[in-house]
């Protein structure tokens, strides 16, 4: 008896709270969730993907907007970078619940665009608050527009580039005359020389890279190589296959003339290769210049950042990326809240030299342009890189931590490992693009 | 004492029920109502997305778009079992439950045995042996890779201090293998640990004290006492390390990305890419659909096996 009452007061008891938990969620996110109503959303909603330094620098910026306009509130949230990010951003527009202002890397924009997820930049009003396509990187706007619509608002460019360890580079008689960069070099004999007068200088390794699961990396290292030979490795929007076998055989062949030799380890991953650059035991790093930043907190070690010289091609090439600044499609959205996104994005590029801390070229040219960022060195040293910036191939299935880049990037490490010769590889990397190219995609592209 | 000890323990008694075979209905329905959480729960989360995913299998559905996308028939199907790295993603699932499983079990048996064994700091034991398990994967494979990096990381160090060749942990498939397996080994046979330690201590302690006046050795004891009492709980470590093994995917993706040349990459990381990174949430969908089946196949065959080995009336002796 005494135990049935139990149960009934227990169960009574539960049926309660959950009562009262239902009640007061009525306001939380929630309920609103749940319910698909928007919890008094602030004047702009910001999704980024940034945390570390980076997320650092955008909570600044995003104070700055703050104190610039004090009536107009900004709730920033910040999501995880990559597959997490893109899903949530896609799965929200496609749902009628998108943030008004983005982040987007240029590299995955084409697939946006294509799916009609972002509004078209020249409908969002930052034209008339003076942000027009003159005043950008050419090449960051360029990736920017696809088939003629411009879809989003580059904020950086950020390219691979060429660490060097300065007490080293000195040591091995790399230096200029004024001692802040190195002397001009150019073609595949010189930069060779240089990596070993590194290793003779007293460098375990002349260069290091991240290579070993590290696939986006290695993707880097080959494109921006083979770039200078030839251009992309498809075309049409990622349907045909376009390779020029001798130059991907000769990309392959400078690749394992520096790690078959022990100019560069072959098997090192990014824990590694920060490792060996870091206490000087490898003179160059090649890497992308986001990891400025966590070296400038090792005490002791002097280092440079120069874009890279010209390697196989006449020109130099520099593989690179952009965050820029989306606002996805929202039909429901009133010219109000569209407004108040343009200025939100016309003043994170007047602040954009606060960004270039995390190492970034700043799209923008009155930023770039600054005292502000022009103080920065060694920032200032690779702007260059920006201008010369080569893009990931336009497709469904490229971009920034893309199933693609696991994929080609994984024969470039066998390349680079030495376990696939040059002639093999080439013939591995056409069948890795063939998956991409006869796979049905998701969306259809023009 | 010995033969009543020996003898496995009589089944139950069926519970109490009412003249026509059935329990009171106010405790059928006070059954129903407790269960309806769970119920709820159940067809929410686990039934909803399970049908679901067999009418996403048939469209081009994609996760940037509404919708369901165009119909597609069967041809997700036809394309994931035509593909060579589905194939592959397979075999390294299958490969790495081959692998585990069988050291997980014996493992976890050895060191519960040992554990309840030592005479002193039992507790300690215990606690040292399931402590891996509650650390996330992610921090377990941070400390492995820091062990495993080339050049720099502990284990190349140790092994060319002892001037052996420097296996190449995470950049060959052979050494990715092994990093995954050791740092698997390490990381999960505390959950296997726990349910044997528990078993153990069901064993009634006047069986071992017979055993000991009859002159059983140590080794005897758990030869003839130990493991025997203890194969039911064998057959459901062994079947719930099978699916968990099977359903790898965390450390491989952490530690190696599936790499080198995803030579590694197990087939929940196959579905992952081409599901989440690559949009193509039909075609995923069916990718998971095929490995349901495979799975379940699996969980099927080891009960029926489990329910034929059961059924011998004979009554078993430990002696």
């Amino acid at each position: 008896m005494s135990g049935a009452m139990a149960r009934r007061r227990f169960l009574a008891l539960g049926g309660g709270l959950t009562l009262a938990g239902g009640l007061s969620a009525c306001s939380s996110p929630l309920a609103s969730g749940l319910t698909g109503s928007q919890p008094d959303p602030a004047d702009v909603v910001f999704w980024n993907l940034f945390t570390g330094g980076d997320g650092a620098n955008m909570a600044l910026m995003e104070n700055a907007f703050r104190t610039e306009h004090p009536g107009t509130t900004v709730e920033a949230t910040i999501l995880g970078w990559g597959n997490p990010y893109y899903t949530k951003l896609a799965l929200a527009t496609a749902s009628g619940t998108p943030p008004d202002v983005g982040i987007s890397h240029l590299s995955r924009l084409p697939l946006l665009a294509a799916s009609g997820l972002l509004e078209p930049v020249a409908e969002t009003g930052v034209t008339e608050l003076g942000v027009t396509p003159d005043r950008f990187t050419p090449a960051a706007w360029k990736k920017a527009t696809v088939n003629g619509t411009a879809y989003a608002v580059p904020l950086d460019t950020h390219p691979f580039v060429l660490f060097y360890n300065v007490d080293l580079a000195k040591k091995a008689g790399l230096l200029n005359a004024a001692g802040d960069g190195l002397k001009p070099m150019k073609g595949r004999a010189a930069f060779t020389d240089a990596v070993k007068a590194m290793k003779e200088a007293g460098a375990r390794y002349g260069a290091a890279m991240s290579i070993t699961a590290d696939p986006s990396t290695a993707w880097r290292w080959f494109s921006m190589i083979y770039s200078g030979l030839a251009g992309p490795v498809v075309t049409g929007s990622g349907t045909t296959i376009d390779i020029d076998a001798g130059a991907m055989q000769e990309t392959f062949d400078f690749m394992q003339s520096l790690t078959g030799p022990g100019l560069m380890p072959r098997s090192l991953n990014g824990s590694g290769a920060n490792a060996l650059f870091s206490t000087g035991k490898a003179g160059f790093l090649f890497d992308g210049e986001w990891q400025i930043p966590s070296y400038r907190l090792v005490k002791g070690l002097r280092f440079n950042v120069v874009p890279f010289p010209a390697l196989l091609g006449p020109e130099p090439v520099a593989y690179a990326d952009s965050h820029a600044l989306v606002v996805p499609r929202n039909p429901k959205r009133s010219s109000a809240r569209t407004a108040h996104a343009a200025q939100f994005i016309k003043s994170l590029l007047d602040h954009s030299a606060t960004w270039a801390h995390g190492g970034h070229v700043p799209a923008w040219l009155p930023s770039q342009r600054s005292k502000a960022f022009l103080g920065q060195s060694p920032q200032r040293n690779y702007v260059q890189a920006a201008f010369n910036a080569r893009y990931d191939p336009v497709a469904w299935y490229t971009g920034a931590g893309s199933d693609f880049q696991n994929t080609v990037g994984a024969t470039v490490i066998e390349v680079l490992a030495g376990r696939l010769g040059p002639k093999e590889a080439v013939s591995a990397m056409r069948a890795d693009l063939k998956r991409y190219t006869t796979a049905r995609p998701p969306v259809t592209m023009k | 004492m010995t033969t009543v000890a020996s003898t496995r323990p009589a089944r139950r008694p069926a519970p109490v029920r009412t003249a026509r075979g059935r329990s009171p209905r106010s405790d059928r329905r006070a059954g129903l109502l407790l269960s309806t959480p769970f119920l709820v729960v159940y067809l929410l989360f686990l039934a909803g997305p399970l049908l679901m995913g067999i009418v996403l299998s048939f469209f081009n559905t994609t996760t940037v778009k509404d919708g369901l996308g165009d119909w597609v028939g069967v041809s997700n199907y036809t394309k994931v079992l035509r593909d060579p790295l589905f194939w592959d993603a397979m075999w390294h699932s299958v490969l790495f439950t081959l692998i585990t499983t069988p050291l997980l079990v014996v493992l976890a048996l050895l060191f519960a045995i040992l554990a309840s064994r030592v005479r002193r700091g039992r507790v300690f034991y215990r606690l040292a042996f399931f402590a891996p398990y509650v650390v996330p994967s992610s921090v377990v494979a941070l400390i492995f890779l820091w062990m495993y990096t080339p050049e720099v990381g502990l284990f190349p160090k140790l092994f060319g201090a002892v001037g052996l060749p420097v296996p190449d942990f995470i950049g060959s498939t052979s050494g990715g293998w092994t990093a995954v397996i050791l740092m698997t080994l390490w990381w999960t046979f505390g959950f296997n640990f726990v349910l044997y330690t528990a078993a153990i201590q069901d064993v009634p302690p006047d069986v071992y004290e017979a055993a000991a006046i009859d002159g059983a050795s140590p080794w005897q004891q758990i030869r003839l006492i130990t493991v025997p009492l203890l194969r039911p709980t064998t057959g459901l470590v062994l079947i719930l390390q099978i699916l968990a093994s099977l359903k790898v995917f965390d450390q491989i993706y952490l530690l190696l990305g599936g790499g080198p040349a995803q030579s590694t990459r197990p087939v929940i990381e196959y579905i992952y890419d081409t599901g989440f990174t690559s949009y193509r949430g039909g075609y995923g969908a069916a990718a998971t659909m095929v490995y349901f089946v495979i799975i379940v196949a699996i969980s099927t065959a080891w009960y029926a096996l489990r329910r034929r080995s059961a059924t011998p009336a004979a009554p078993r002796t430990a002696a």
